[in-house]
């Protein structure tokens, strides 16, 4: 069993809810216990960070400093958290007068932060820590014959934190193949579904959200297996009918998080996959792998 | 060159991650990657060159910086490393503090997001939209009114905040920034 410190972030606990509960349901099996950090509070986030960034600092400096005292790895499944947890981590190394406030502040409530944390994003733990091979064993439910479309979205891999590739990321792609699914060829796998200005530039987001879903069904997928990010899941998926009514289009693309899809892999059911949170259902698209009868075909073909 | 103009440059450049601005070459790339590019007034490559001009109120009143998505796809590609994409949020604060008043809704956006913060320690996403909304385009909000039904009946938009015992120790922390600290 491998322990990790672990912050949901705000939206898992409305939006995100499909994601979250897949995940909780997959971390035993895969055995990671994700300790959720006590009380805390949001990550600090761009919107508030332009309003006021030394406070936006703080915020994010409380939740580092929980993380700290666990003296575990801190592990979120939300892209924009991450990338907002790993500036910051980075600024207060960087920028000593910023630290400096920073300091003061956690002090003045009976804290501390050392810049020891070590940032990870969900993805990058199922991939390098619990690995493809184990992943694989796992399998209960192969998920055979079922072209995705493997969205990685910006934040999981830009800024460039060196892991996966910035531009055309393929874990996600691995992580789907070892599950049994076919990757389909997918260029705007790591472009932008423009979710943080999905409330204020809601057309323009759409736009963003069209194009994503365009070349997804385009290349053959008969779903999207979607980063953990919160956002980027709700805009696929949630903002899909918006979509069909400003382009007159009928998608009906079920959008999976990697969490949902590893859950229905290692045979978990419809419900504690989480599923019943999608807005655009899978129930349809999955029904054969539900009922045996996909995996039926296979035996049969191999024979 | 007369003090005005490298006065806003200065203050960008003394931005934490922005201080690389003085080595942009003007490439742009960062136009050419930029995601959202088509909507921007004048685009990242060309705001990069007002602000070295110093030409600070073009910059802050026009809504080019408001469209930056965060996908990093400049920062990605940047030949010299400028990171321009955290130079767009350095000038969204600067706009902000200043009182400008630049023709978008993501300004109004951003103040119930981070009110929602102070208030509740977290997102209350439904609340923070509904103040947006009821501040912006109440009209606009029916329009949104299937899409949140949707995700109502999915048990994804609860309607009550979630306030947090962490709320306390970030209001104290919060005073002790605006007051200047313990000094």
């Amino acid at each position: 069993m491998r322990y990790y410190a672990y912050y949901p972030g705000c939206s898992m606990e409305a939006t995100g809810a499909p994601v979250e509960k897949a995940i909780h349901a997959i971390a035993k099996p895969l055995d990671i216990e994700l300790m959720e950090l006590e009380d805390w509070t949001c990550c600090g986030s761009s919107p508030f960070s332009g309003v006021d960034k030394v406070k936006a600092m703080a915020i994010t400096a409380r939740v580092l400093a929980q993380a700290e005292k666990t003296g575990l790895d801190l592990v979120t499944p939300c892209s924009s958290c991450y990338t907002i947890l790993r500036e910051a981590n980075q600024l207060m190394k960087e920028d000593h007068k910023l630290a400096w406030q920073v300091h003061e502040a956690l002090v003045s409530v009976g804290l501390s932060y050392n810049g020891t944390v070590n940032i990870r994003h969900i993805v990058e733990v199922i991939y390098n820590d619990v690995g493809l091979e184990a992943l694989a064993a796992k399998v209960n439910r192969p998920l055979t014959g079922l072209k995705v479309a493997c969205y990685h979205g910006c934040q999981q891999v830009r800024p460039d934190y060196g892991f996966d590739d910035s531009e055309l990321p393929d874990w996600l792609d691995r992580m789907a193949k070892s599950l049994g699914a076919e990757p389909v060829y997918f260029p705007l796998k790591a472009r932008c579904c423009g979710s943080s200005l999905v409330i204020s530039e809601t057309d323009m987001a759409v736009d963003l959200i069209h194009k994503l879903l365009q070349n997804a069904q385009e290349n053959g997928a008969q779903c999207i297996v979607s980063t953990t990010c919160p956002l980027c899941h709700t805009a696929l998926d949630a903002y899909q009918s918006k979509v069909n009514s400003k382009f007159k289009t009928k998608y009906n693309l079920p959008v999976l998080a990697i969490s949902q899809f590893i859950a229905i892999a290692l045979g978990l059911d419809f419900k504690a996959s989480a599923l019943e949170y999608n807005i655009v259902s899978p129930r349809k698209l999955l029904a054969p792998y539900f009922s045996g009868k996909a995996s039926l075909a296979k035996a049969e073909s191999a024979t | 060159m007369n003090n005005g103009h490298t006065a806003f440059l200065n203050e960008v450049a003394s931005i934490p991650a922005c201080d690389k601005i003085n080595e942009c070459v003007q490439c742009g790339v960062c136009s050419g990657s930029c995601t959202t590019a088509e909507h921007w007034e004048y685009t990242p490559r060309k705001i990069i060159a007002m602000v070295r001009a110093g030409m600070k109120d073009e910059v802050l009143n026009s809504n080019s910086i408001w469209y930056c998505v965060s996908c990093y796809l400049c920062n990605a590609r940047c030949p010299r490393d400028i990171k321009p994409a955290n130079i767009m949020h350095a000038l969204e604060a600067i706009a902000l503090k200043g009182g400008y008043k630049p023709p978008t809704k993501t300004t109004t956006m951003y103040r119930s997001f981070a009110r929602s913060i102070e208030k509740n320690g977290r997102i209350y996403e439904f609340g923070f939209m509904l103040e947006y909304f009821l501040k912006t385009n109440p009209f606009a909000a029916l329009k949104m009114l299937p899409l949140a039904l949707s995700l109502l009946t999915h048990k994804r938009m609860p309607l009550l905040p979630k306030v947090v015992k962490g709320t306390d120790q970030l209001n104290k922390m919060f005073h002790n920034i605006t007051t200047g600290g313990s000094r």
